[in-house]
């Protein structure tokens, strides 16, 4: 393990004023401001690199609320890291399901591969490794993550190809989604700031179409009713799609 | 009136281009429900999703429109609606593709639920693990302001209602309702005491509405097609259509689509079949805290009722299916490190019993013990069942009672084996590849 810089914006210890204004803007989006303290923490996370002092400072600040109330928060939630995580999170899910399926073979092997153990950083700082909890994609295990987009379908052989080439700097996609930003970045997009990526990657994963395929295949449809639905051949439902914009009024 | 075996509404259009989109959405009259439901009197709305019979898709079945009809209108306090997106439960995976695929169809669900409460804010609150449906959904609220479907009176019918994308931080708890709650206003997340419930006292101890996601994603069709429509499907009490999620040994894991009521044997041969070469040995009907099942229930109907007489429950539909290479022991450790894991530690039962369990479980995996041990395993169980302060304590039990209620055999064959007695590289997809190497 070894110590990532923490962070180019905080010289001296305080958050710059960009990002100050940014955790009173998470804050006033919400009817009561402390609302926004989950959010908040992730865009300190994004800006620090971690949950800082000075970061549980300024959201107990512009909240009005003490450190120890927002610390008490940061460390309730296992997405907030006391200690500097490298540019790539990479999680393998090891609940049963998953590391039953292969995911604990890839994190022995990912361990052994990164020479690190879990929760830690590789020595040039590039790659977090930790086990992760079920990540709601059961139908794609063993699942991995990187900065918390899917990596599906893993095998040892293309975990350790993965966090090669991400420590090589190439550029890595999602298996469901758009290429992998680092940590940070994707720390400020869960504090609601958008980085114009929700167009890339497809609507679904193979796995999520199965059922309709088999639906397909078979003219399998909900019923119809006499007020035109969604229901049919996609031809039906072209014809359909004119009225039923107008019945609905 | 005979259903189809699978009946594609809520993933009917995931395979349209670009689905994500609002003019995808809207090309297959998506917000077409919305205009028809702000024509009509809140309170229509209310009764029509009651007389559908669409019960909580979250896990516990509670009946949507009675759970709106609770939101006591004479309260001077603002209504809140509240979308529980905190998808955690081990085994369930239907809510974050429907997100991703098709986010315009739980925000139109959003806001016609909304308008039958009369709140005039609501919430998503999205588990943050999963950061390209948080995109999606922050873009789709985006479309939808833009498009006058969300905002200040709405189409011209006097309605305001604004929705926040909110995404939480990692922790399963925060998926009960009343500890999402609490996280919602940037506390730690931990149940509260009810009653009073969120229908009286919940968001800012105010009126509030807490649904899952699917649940308010089906709304849209309710209000679009009618009632009857909806109830047409599903058994005598158990109506409508669910999102089925196949994982594990199966030849096609993924999403199914079907009347509640299907079987997990009709689901399996959809599905290809167990994977070539296994067979079945157990399996969870609604995730890790439903009591596991095995091959004597293949043919169980799976709605709320027959799931519950065969001793589990529906829960989330999350069939998680284990062959005979899988020790069950070693499975059913593995879910209880999680909940020792995930336990809040608001209430002692579960706080200091999950950690109990686990040093048991853990011990019999290895061979150390005696048979004295599953009673004790029991016993402890029995300490949390029903103590816990919510349902996550009674949950952990789940796996443990059901497990040595069908396998108390395989506990007992780790003690005369002094250790586990399966390989675990032969469970794994890439056991036949030879890819372990």
């Amino acid at each position: 393990m070894t110590q990532v810089s923490t962070s180019s914006t905080s010289e001296g210890g305080g958050l710059s004023d960009a990002t100050y204004g940014e955790l009173r803007e998470i804050a006033a989006r919400y009817p009561q401001a402390r609302s926004g303290l989950l959010p908040m923490l992730h865009l300190v996370q994004a800006s620090e690199g971690r949950i800082t002092p000075e970061g549980i400072e300024a959201c107990a600040d512009i909240l009005g609320i003490t450190a120890a109330e927002v610390s008490g928060v940061a460390t309730f939630y296992t997405m907030y890291k006391r200690r500097p995580v490298g540019d790539y999170h990479v999680g393998v899910c090891t609940n049963t399901l998953c590391a039953v399926m292969g995911g604990d073979v890839i994190f022995e092997r990912l361990k052994e591969h990164l020479d690190v153990g879990n929760d830690e950083t590789t020595d040039d700082g590039a790659i977090t490794l930790e086990h992760v909890e079920c990540n709601a994609a059961c139908d794609y295990a063993p699942v991995m993550m990187v900065n918390w987009e899917f990596m599906d379908n893993m095998t040892p052989q293309s975990a350790t190809e993965l966090v090669d080439d991400l420590r090589a700097g190439t550029e890595v996609h999602s298996t469901r989604g758009p290429r992998i930003v680092t940590w940070r970045e994707a720390e400020r997009v869960l504090a609601g700031f958008s980085d114009d990526l929700a167009d890339e990657g497809p609507s679904a994963g193979p796995a999520s179409l199965v059922g309709l395929g088999v639906a397909r295949e078979n003219g399998w449809t909900a019923p119809g009713n006499d007020a035109g639905g969604r229901t049919g051949s996609a031809a039906e439902r072209k014809a359909e799609s004119e009225p039923k914009q107008e019945e609905g009024q | 009136m005979s259903t189809d075996t699978l009946t594609p509404v809520l993933t009917d259009n995931w395979d349209q281009d670009r689905s994500w989109t609002l003019a995808a959405y809207e090309e297959r009259g998506g917000y077409g429900a919305l205009k028809k439901a702000l024509a009509m009197r809140p309170d229509d709305v209310i009764t029509a999703v009651k007389d559908s019979g669409l019960r909580g898709r979250g896990g516990a079945g509670f009946p949507t429109g009675m759970k709106w009809s609770f939101i006591p209108q004479d309260n001077p306090n603002p209504k809140y609606l509240v979308v529980n997106a905190d998808e955690s439960e081990p085994g369930t995976c239907k809510d974050v593709p429907l997100m991703m695929a098709s986010p315009h169809t739980l925000i139109e669900g959003v806001i016609i639920s909304s308008y039958a409460i009369r709140a005039n804010q609501a919430f998503i609150y999205v588990r943050g693990e999963v950061l390209h449906v948080v995109r999606r959904l922050q873009r789709a609220v985006q479309e939808a302001y833009r498009a006058g479907h969300l905002g200040k009176d709405i189409h011209g019918y006097g309605y305001d209602l604004d929705l926040v994308i909110h995404a939480g931080a990692g922790a399963y708890i925060c998926g009960e309702e009343t500890a999402l709650l609490d996280s919602l206003e940037g506390r730690r997340g931990q149940p509260r005491l009810r009653p009073p419930f969120p229908a009286v006292a919940g968001l800012y101890a105010s009126p509030t509405v807490v649904n899952n996601v699917e649940s308010i994603a089906s709304v849209p069709s309710i209000i679009g097609r009618g009632a009857d429509w909806f109830s047409a499907m599903g058994t005598e009490k158990s109506k409508g259509f669910g999102i089925f999620s196949l994982s594990g040994h199966v030849a096609n894991p993924g999403q199914y689509e079907a009347p509640l009521g299907i079987t997990l044997r009709t689901l399996i041969d959809l599905a290809g079949g167990i994977r070539n070469g296994h067979e079945l040995k157990f399996w969870t009907p609604g995730g890790s805290s439903t009591p596991i099942l095995t091959t004597e229930h293949l043919d169980v109907p799976l709605d709320f009722e027959a799931v519950g007489e065969a001793g589990s429950m529906l829960g989330t539909r999350a069939l998680q299916l284990f062959d005979e290479t899988t020790c069950v022991v070693r499975a059913v450790l593995r879910w209880t490190e999680f909940y020792k894991h995930e336990s809040c530690g608001k209430c002692t039962p579960c706080r200091e019993g999950t950690w109990w369990l686990v040093q048991t479980l853990a011990n019999l995996e290895k061979g150390i013990g005696s048979e004295g041990d599953l009673d004790l395993l029991l016993d402890q169980c029995d300490n949390i069942l029903g103590r816990a302060f919510c349902a996550l304590g009674d949950g952990a039990t789940s796996p443990i009672s059901s497990s040595i209620q069908y396998f108390r055999d395989e506990y007992l064959a780790h003690l005369t084996e002094g250790g586990c007695p399966f390989d675990p590289v032969a469970s794994t997809v890439f056991a036949a590849e030879g890819a372990t190497s």
